[in-house]
């Protein structure tokens, strides 16, 4: 009896102690994982930028004055603004004068700075013939060495700056003109060939517009057809084979649905290519089934008792429904929601079919506008070849998951508002 | 009302005024039930009369609580279940397509054997059935509503100060009455209560059976009961189901004292059941 009893509370230790070790396990993992992202993927939110004296020489850039802003747009278009960056550089740099020279000097700082200074001219057309000192962002290479990325101690090959160019950066550092900042080019514009150019905006937008539109499809459709299911569906062979067919189809791989998006939305009703509204409905087909599964069992879950209680008094189908079940079942079916959702946040094999994997400059301003998603977008960094895309990469990932623990927290909130309302 | 005079309520003081004289409200007539294959209920004549409490009683699973539902269709909703014969209110047919079931139970309330408040304040839970019926817009119609429900139900003093509290935060008893005002609440002629005290204790059950003796003024009460002391003590008229048959009914005085049937007689005396 005694040796039995010892035995029972051995083995509910040693099944505590499981417990316990598993849970230790996959909490150290989750750190291992973030803390890898978070170490690689933190400097993406800073970058290095170059103090220039700019001299916006009156030879090179047209007058523009008594010009709209349009029209001082169109008149910079054939200006040579990099002309303007180099001759800054060499001011700065006064002993380089072999052409090879010149452009190594030339490539340390980024190719958007043309741009930079063409707006600043279109804003304020009175720059020219002055010179200002203007804040331009680095090359990505020179980025990294300042980030530490690139050791200045690695051979020649391997880094991809010259001893020259390492020499250049640390006389402009001298004399204060190197500084890293808050990255706001990469909250703020859409993908770019040069990695200190590209943004995550685009994609996080992409993602916003292509889950909105998932979500005002699949809630409605899924909640109609868990409650004409679960309340009023004739329990008869068709209706068994539906719910047969709804917990295959939660169980299809996701390529599929795109399959079938491409197939449907793209050539058969000829909608955008690579468009957000496309998109969702795709992810809104492949979150279907798993909706309606949860939203009937919420719905199941709502005690008998309750649906008695209203239709004792008289209540009708309808009234029960919208006054009791729905009311009670709802905290269930959003958590649905969110899973589904957020399961449709990270995929990609889907929307690889419908073109949403692409190269999209522009930031998409509707549903219908060419748009990338987030885990798109992460997954073509990650297939760029430029060093500095790697750290874009682990940034994008954790703009990812800062999304999905946004949205679970205003799931988690808005189902306790519900809960606690009587 | 303290506890220890809430148990005095075996032998009940007569209410206020004595009822009228019983008139016939609700009449089953050749009632049978049947669940696919299985007869719940078989070729039932049952009364049920204003003034009065109409006790069935009977072994688990004879059929009482199938032909309760009877006389507010709340079988209907039940997949496969069938209802033969006829039931009339008022001497007008209940079963029948032209016959609007949330009418008919708007007109006879049912409380249940579990207490099932809904998920909503006590006030809510009132309020709810005036409310899908349109018999009072929401203020001070609502709130005199209401506190007469739970005045004739003996919950008012209990509660009055915490309308806005969730229903099921209340005890057993309590929610047991929270559901008979509900159930009163929209003013009905009958009320049907399905084994209303099995689910609470002793000092519950009393009050409960206590307001059942009170609401016979004014309702035709018709109650399903395992416990017989509890249907000598709340009813006048009795009936005996056995194996989804009516054996015997009457007066409850003489179903108790001079039972007609052996049946009944085993049953009442304890010898199965």
């Amino acid at each position: 009896m005694r040796a039995r009893l010892r035995k029972r509370h051995r083995s509910e230790r040693l099944f505590r102690r499981a417990g316990l070790l598993a849970i230790s396990a996959a909490v150290l993992v989750l750190a291992l994982l973030l803390g890898s992202i978070v170490t690689s993927g933190l400097s993406a939110f800073r970058q290095t930028q170059l103090l220039l004296d700019v001299d916006f020489d009156a030879t090179v850039v047209p007058p523009l004055d008594g010009l709209q802003a349009i029209e001082r747009e169109r008149a910079l278009v054939g200006t040579d603004l990099g002309a303007l960056v180099r001759n800054a550089l060499r001011r700065e740099f006064p002993g380089v004068h072999r052409r090879a020279a010149v452009r190594q000097l030339q490539s340390l700082v980024s190719s958007g700075a043309r741009s930079i200074l063409r707006t600043m001219l279109v804003d304020d057309p009175a720059l020219r013939g002055h010179t200002t000192p203007i804040w331009v962002p680095a090359d990505d290479d020179v980025d990294l060495l300042q980030k530490g990325s690139t050791k200045r101690a690695a051979a020649v090959d391997a880094r991809r700056l010259s001893d020259a160019q390492i020499g250049w950066i640390d006389a402009l550092a001298a004399r204060g003109r190197v500084r890293t900042t808050l990255n706001t080019t990469f909250f703020t514009s859409g993908d770019s060939r040069e990695p200190e150019l590209a943004g995550i905006w685009g994609a996080l937008v992409g993602s916003f517009l292509t889950l909105a539109v998932t979500l005002a499809i699949v809630f409605p459709l899924g909640v109609a057809a868990a409650v004409h299911l679960e309340e009023f569906a004739p329990k008869n062979r068709w209706t068994d084979l539906v719910e047969v067919n709804i917990n295959n189809l939660a169980a299809v791989p996701s390529i599929v649905f795109g399959l079938l998006g491409l197939a449907v939305f793209l050539n058969l009703l000829h909608l955008p290519r690579s468009a957000p509204i496309v998109g969702g409905a795709t992810l809104a087909l492949m979150t279907l089934p798993t909706l309606i599964i949860v939203a009937r069992a919420a719905i199941k879950a709502v005690p008998p008792s309750i649906r008695e209680a209203a239709r004792g008094l008289g209540a009708s189908p309808l009234q029960v429904l919208g006054h009791h079940v729905l009311p009670l079942a709802m905290p269930g079916i959003l958590t649905g929601t969110i899973i589904s959702m957020a399961r449709a946040l990270g995929e990609t094999a889907p929307l690889l079919m419908i073109g949403m994997v692409a190269f999209i400059v522009d930031i998409p301003g509707g549903v219908g506008d060419p748009a990338t998603v987030l885990p798109a977008q992460i997954y073509l960094w990650a297939d760029s070849p430029e060093r500095g895309f790697v750290e874009k990469t682990c940034g994008a990932i954790l703009v990812l998951v800062a999304f999905l623990i946004a949205m679970n927290g205003a799931a988690i909130g808005l189902r306790q508002k519900l809960e606690k309302r009587w | 009302m303290t506890a220890a005079h809430a148990l005095d309520v075996v032998v009940p003081p007569p209410p206020e005024s004595t009822p009228a004289v019983a008139h016939l409200k609700m009449r089953a007539e050749g009632v049978s039930v049947r669940y696919g294959e299985t007869r719940a209920v078989q070729n039932v004549d049952l009364d049920i009369l204003t003034h009065e409490v109409t006790a069935l009683i009977g072994p688990s699973g004879c059929g009482k609580s199938t032909l309760l539902r009877c006389f507010n269709r709340m079988n209907d909703e039940i997949p496969g279940c069938r209802t033969t014969g006829n039931v009339t209110l008022d001497g007008e047919p209940i079963y029948g397509d032209q016959i609007d079931v949330v009418q008919l139970r708007a007109r006879v309330g049912m409380v249940f054997q579990k207490p099932n408040p809904f998920r909503k304040s006590i006030y809510a839970n009132v309020a709810y059935g005036p409310r899908i019926h349109g018999l009072a817009k929401k203020g001070p119609e609502m709130d005199e509503i209401v506190q007469r429900s739970l005045s004739r139900a003996g919950l008012w003093e209990e509660v009055r100060d915490r309308l806005s509290e969730p229903g099921n935060a209340l005890s057993g008893g309590q929610q047991q009455r929270l559901c008979i005002a509900r159930a009163i609440a929209v003013d009905p002629e009958v009320i049907l209560m399905d084994e209303p005290c099995s689910a609470l204790d002793p000092i519950a059950t009393a009050r409960v059976e206590e307001l059942i003796y009170e609401l016979r003024s004014r309702y035709a009460i018709a109650i399903v009961t395992h416990n017989m002391q509890q249907a000598a003590r709340v009813s006048q008229r009795t009936a005996f189901f056995h194996l989804g048959e009516l054996i015997e009914c009457g007066a409850t005085e003489d179903i108790f004292t001079q039972p007609a049937k052996a049946r009944t007689r085993d049953y009442i005396t304890g010898r199965y059941g």
